[in-house]
């Protein structure tokens, strides 16, 4: 191995090296900056005018879209609702899959038939997800009799009419339907971490959850990182399983910044007003990803092992 | 820069099963354990059941007695309704609709994925890592930010209302992932082949189509499957960019037929599991595929 990287490495010469670049990477970039990046550039030039998607772009109105927004309170409502679930998702969803992948992380009996059902709501369309559980969550249905027949009849709430309920309702469901996703994602980091060295702590007397909170944990850490980022980037984006089950309703109560931009682009003819309400989730997405580019450099600087001082 | 390639492409074999942990494991903690996966696995099973089950029931079993698990007795008219009955016509419509803008998709999205990722592993120039990162730039924004000029655009290039309009877009929205995942497996093909490609006379697409593609084969089932569940279940972009319900998809079809027979749960739920059985069948097949990709993809750090 070290033999061959001494040598220098040669590209293909014949025919001239950028042609062959240009053949390959051109379609790719083509497609991928016509469809991808060129819109999102769009949506920030339409934000500054007012513009019923029809018409030739005249009206420019500034930054006036996005004080509208600020100032909207359905549109704050569909930000915190965002932010809601980003905050459920982290604190109980992601321990939640971390705890399931632990207990995966054994060998025994009927392991891959776990593996395979938990993962399976993965594969299911959020909009089928959406229209089994608007059927089992109505009042009176599956749900409101198993909790009955269970005794736990006190906790039966209007799952998806009670607009101080509706989005937590969601969140069990977008849980529901990704948390095998994350629990996979974790189960491979933690195999990829060696069995040795949480034997190791063992042996020099650390209890079971010493070694996994103070050993497995931090060695961990990059694939908890992609898991938290992937649920982030998720929640921001929230949309077809509340626009089948609810459509943002009741009064705006499950409103998400997705669905307050469908609605303004679709519903009112405000393409102007929805672009700005694009460039705002644009924005919640950027910070998101700064703040992980900032913790994966910092861990990349510092070095895997400094973990262990800790 | 070698090292990294070979660690790279070592990383995204799958880890084998773990010896079993022998310290000090004590008999009840593993009935604790089996009892905890049992009620979550029948927390994902019984929703699904539940449809499965209900497609089988008339409305007055479901509404009567919601929660009885059999039929009593069987229906099949709801589920052959669908298949060849009063709904097939509709429903097989949007299933060759969906089919349609898959294939699509998912050879657009490998067939160019494939040719960029070669270049960006194995070929060194200028500006290289700066278009690579344009690339990487696409995974760290919700894609719904791009919807509404989208609408715009595939207007003005003459494609609204044509499958072609979405499939397309759903292409470029997957290169990023694809060409990420790819990427470290066409790292990982020794320099020697290359270098022996070369000598028996192949230009670059002689060794990218008669080596590296077959060497990579496992790679590409992963994008593919990958690809293909992401297609099959989209629902924002066929949503905005499909004009009538003649051309809609399977995941849209199940929201209008569930808004459309709003009294008749039964026939929602048999239409509704009909619609899951390829995505749910190809899990079963592929699942190798589609956990080894994630894991390749968690794996970049």
């Amino acid at each position: 191995m070290s033999a061959t990287s001494a040598r220098p490495r040669v590209g293909w010469r014949l025919p001239p090296k950028w042609v062959t670049i240009s053949l390959f990477l051109l379609p790719a970039l083509a497609v991928y900056l016509l469809f991808v990046l060129f819109p999102v550039i769009q949506a920030a030039h339409y934000s500054l005018y007012k513009w019923n998607g029809l018409q030739p772009l005249t009206d420019f109105i500034g930054l006036r879209n996005y004080v509208t927004a600020l100032n909207s309170s359905t549109f704050i409502t569909a930000v915190s609702n965002n932010l809601l679930v980003i905050v459920l998702s982290l604190a109980l969803q992601i321990p939640f899959s971390l705890s399931l992948a632990v207990l995966l992380n054994r060998r025994f009996r009927g392991r891959s038939v776990f593996r395979l059902i938990f993962f399976l709501p993965y594969v299911l369309s959020e909009a089928v997800t959406g229209v089994v559980f608007s059927l089992l969550l109505q009042p009176g249905a599956l749900v409101d009799s198993g909790l009955k027949g269970a005794g736990l009849g006190g906790l039966i709430q209007d799952w998806l009419g009670d607009p101080n309920f509706v989005m937590i309702t969601m969140f069990i469901i977008v849980s529901w339907k990704y948390f095998g996703f994350h629990m996979i994602l974790l189960l491979a980091g933690l195999q990829g971490i060696p069995a040795e060295i949480e034997e190791a702590a063992l042996i020099d007397g650390a209890g079971r959850w010493q070694a996994f909170r103070y050993v497995s944990l931090p060695l961990l850490g990059p694939t908890l990182r992609v898991s938290v980022f992937l649920s982030m980037i998720g929640a921001l984006q929230l949309f077809d399983m509340v626009w089948v089950m609810t459509a943002g309703g009741p009064l705006n109560a499950s409103n998400t910044m997705a669905i307050a931009m469908f609605k303004a682009g679709f519903k009112n003819s405000q393409m102007g007003y929805g672009s700005a309400l694009a460039v705002i989730l644009f924005l919640f997405g950027l910070v998101v990803a700064l703040a992980y580019q900032r913790f994966v450099l910092r861990r990349d600087v510092e070095g895997a092992l400094t973990v262990f001082n800790g | 820069m070698r090292t990294t390639a070979l660690t790279g492409g070592a990383s995204l074999t799958r880890p084998t099963g773990r010896r079993a942990a022998g310290v000090g494991r004590l008999r009840l903690s593993g009935i604790v354990r089996y009892v905890i996966l049992v009620v979550v696995a029948g927390v994902i099973l019984v929703p699904i059941g539940y449809a499965v089950l209900g497609g089988f029931k008339t409305n007055g079993q479901l509404v009567g007695d919601p929660v009885s698990i059999l039929p009593s007795p069987w229906v099949f008219s709801n589920y052959t309704d669908v298949i060849f009955g009063a709904n097939a016509a509709v429903f097989w419509r949007e299933a060759g609709n969906s089919l349609i803008i898959a294939a699509i998709a998912v050879t657009a999205t490998v067939g160019l994925a494939s040719l960029a990722a070669f270049v960006f592993a194995r070929i060194v120039f200028r500006g290289r890592e700066a278009i690579y990162t344009l690339f990487t730039f696409g995974l760290l924004f919700p894609s719904a930010v791009a919807i509404l000029p989208l609408l715009i655009l595939v207007r003005q290039i003459g494609l609204e209302g044509n499958l072609l309009g979405v499939a397309l877009p759903q292409a470029a929205f997957a290169l990023p992932l694809t060409i990420i995942i790819l990427r470290p497996f066409f790292r990982s093909i020794p320099v020697e082949l290359e270098d022996a490609a070369r000598i028996d006379g192949c230009g670059a697409f002689g060794f990218f189509w008669r080596v590296l593609l077959p060497l990579a084969r496992p790679a590409l089932a992963t994008v593919s499957v990958l690809a293909i569940v992401s297609t099959w279940n989209a629902f924002l972009l066929p949503l905005i960019l499909l004009n009538g319900t003649d051309q809609w998809t399977l995941p849209l079809g199940v929201m209008n037929f569930s808004t459309e027979y709003v009294s008749d749960q039964a026939r929602i739920l048999a239409f509704t599991v009909i619609s899951i059985i390829p995505a749910v069948l190809f899990y079963v097949v592929a699942e190798r595929q589609i956990v080894g990709g994630l894991t390749a993809g968690s794996v970049k750090g």
